[in-house]
């Protein structure tokens, strides 16, 4: 921890004070609110009412209020959706990369079929299958992201199987369990730090994504991408109604994709300018 | 060389064969009867019953895999539930608004990504190269749809030089340049980032210093050496590209009102037709699969040792 930060550049501080400016909007999101995000009345419509800081959108819900909210659905779900993902690809990485043979071969090419579907059409379908939901959201982009996890886990364990305290520990009889666990896992997680960084802004994209198209949660609930896809109807006459939740976004996946690289060039020098 | 593209392209079977296995499990665990959507609401039970029968729904799950497999071989990916058209039929008449779009947003992409890549790496460190950054931390961040909706916005609707949305014959290219902007800005900005890193490589390697040495200019070692070498890591991010421009093409498309593959996978999303959205994502997965073989052997042609690796690999 304190290297990280003796070794964080101002570009990195910003986007620590950023993510955590939006995570404390989010814990404290019913303290902050002006008005109940969720509720409507015709008579507000667009219009710019009193004690509605950014007015008011098609249905007359506050604008400011929806946007607070919404930093909770866009973290909780990015969040959710990146630990399942991670969970899966450490089972899968670490498996496949420390017995390799016949399950390594197996598990990649499990692997290269879920990188081979375009991403957001499988989420869709997932989402269909299982119908609309948080959880149903959260499933489904971890069921698109966790190949990614998987692939970089994997060659991960694969350098460390052949390190010399493994090879000790494995003469001196410890378990295959307890080597990935002690030996292996505690060795990745500089690097699983890095992608679940990095990961955190394309979780936040994809989830933006889904609502956009009116196929991530339910439509009346807050979130960001579904108010730019609610906003674009009136785009001509309040630009605002796309621009704030757009900017909302971007900020959001700005501020973890800096910090994830920043993560990365601290923890992991010898991929430094790469993805 | 031979042996490698051999092996390499009998590598693909499992993963072809394993989009398939997903693909028609999918459409399988999709909630509600097939046979029901044909028939209509109204259906009795006997109609219900020979439909099923029709369409093969009473037989066993691994016969109507083996069906299903046999039929996508031979290029049918079934009808649409809504209109009853073959869904091959329709993939191949969208198809080309969706490989225009693509073709110039890659123009766009190794274009702008290309430049921007060099300059930052010559100009490392300095204010050239923080703007660089910068702006492909924008690029990569700011969602499609948002770009989109923004240019739209000030391109079409307030300085009114592309048309709106909408294709209309006599158009032609210039509905496709907005669109593509916004899909290649953003590939341009994942292709600086990786341009820009191995120009740097490169550029630090003892080959350049002895060119240096030779007193060859500077231009033409920056092309000549430099360039060929670090476009090599380019080629693999193009590939991926390809693919998440699919993905992209669904928002664009939608948002331009273009009549491509993906505006038809989203149509066929709101109306639940699966075959079309089975066959959209059977496209994708191919095209994939088809492009990265051709990375791979590209990549294998040009170093014999990553051949080699390949090769271990796929023993081991």
């Amino acid at each position: 921890m304190k290297q990280i930060a003796r070794r964080m550049t101002v570009a990195g501080w910003f986007s620590v004070a950023g993510i955590f400016v939006v995570l404390v909007v989010a814990f404290f999101a019913p303290l902050l609110i002006a008005n109940d995000p969720m509720e409507t009345d015709p008579l507000r419509r667009l219009s710019k009412a009193e004690g509605f800081p950014l007015g008011c959108d098609q249905l007359g819900q506050c604008v400011y209020s929806r946007l607070i909210y919404g930093a909770r659905l866009s973290l909780i779900i990015g969040f959710s959706s990146r630990l399942t993902a991670l969970l899966i690809g450490l089972a899968v990485g670490l498996a496949a990369g420390y017995f390799g043979g016949w399950l390594d071969w197996f598990l990649m090419r499990l692997v290269d079929m879920f990188l081979a579907f375009p991403s957001l059409l499988l989420a869709i379908a997932v989402s269909m299958v299982l119908g609309s939901g948080i959880g149903t959201v959260i499933f489904a982009l971890a069921v698109v992201g966790w190949a990614e996890m998987a692939r970089i886990i994997r060659s991960a364990a694969l350098e460390l199987r052949s390190a010399e305290y493994v090879i000790a520990a494995r003469t001196l009889g410890a378990s295959h369990l307890r080597i990935i666990l002690t030996h292996i896992l505690p060795n990745c997680l500089p690097l699983i730090t890095v992608i679940f960084t990095m990961g955190m802004a394309t979780a936040v994209l994809s989830e933006a994504s889904l609502s956009f198209l009116g196929l991530g949660v339910d439509p009346s609930l807050p979130t960001w991408g579904g108010m730019v896809a609610a906003g674009k109807d009136y785009m001509l006459r309040r630009p605002e109604l796309v621009v704030y939740p757009g900017a909302c976004i971007a900020f959001l996946v700005i501020v973890f994709n800096v910090f994830g690289d920043e993560l990365r060039d601290i923890l992991d020098p010898s991929r430094k300018g790469h993805w | 060389m031979l042996e490698f593209t051999l092996r390499r392209i009998v590598a693909t079977i499992p993963v072809l064969l394993g989009i398939l296995i997903v693909a028609f499990t999918v459409l399988y665990l999709i909630p509600g009867d097939p046979a029901q959507t044909v028939a209509g609401p109204r259906a009795d039970a006997e109609t219900l019953a020979r439909i099923r029968s029709e369409m093969g729904l009473d037989q066993p799950l691994l016969t109507r895999f083996w069906s299903y497999l046999s039929k996508v071989a031979g290029g049918d990916l079934g009808d649409s539930v809504v209109t009853g058209k073959p869904v091959l039929e329709s993939l191949t008449e969208k198809l080309p608004y969706t490989l225009k779009l693509a073709s110039l947003a890659m123009l766009v992409s190794i274009f702008a990504g290309v430049i921007m890549g060099i300059v930052s790496a010559i100009t490392q460190g300095r204010w050239l190269d923080r703007l660089c950054t910068v702006f492909s931390v924008a690029g990569i961040s700011i969602p499609v749809f948002l770009s989109g909706l923004v240019f739209l916005y000030v391109f079409a609707v307030k300085l009114r030089w592309f048309p709106t949305s909408g294709f209309r014959a006599g158009d032609s290219l210039l509905v496709f340049v907005l669109p593509a902007f916004t899909l290649g800005i953003r590939s341009a900005a994942f292709l600086a980032r990786i341009v820009r890193s191995s120009m740097i490589e490169v550029l630090n390697q003892d080959f350049i210093r002895t060119a240096r040495a030779k007193g060859l200019s500077r231009t033409r070692i920056l092309f000549r050496h430099g360039l060929v070498n670090a476009l090599v890591p380019v080629v693999t991010v193009i590939g991926l590209d390809l693919s998440s421009y699919l993905n992209g093409s669904v928002i664009v498309e939608t948002i331009f009102d273009l009549p491509g593959i993906g505006r038809f996978a989203m149509d066929a999303i709101l109306q639940r037709d699966y075959p079309i959205i089975q066959g959209v994502v059977l496209l994708g997965a191919f095209v994939f699969i088809m492009v990265n073989l051709c990375i791979d052997l590209f990549y294998a042609w040009i170093n014999p040792k990553i051949r080699d690796e390949m090769m271990g690999k796929s023993a081991g």
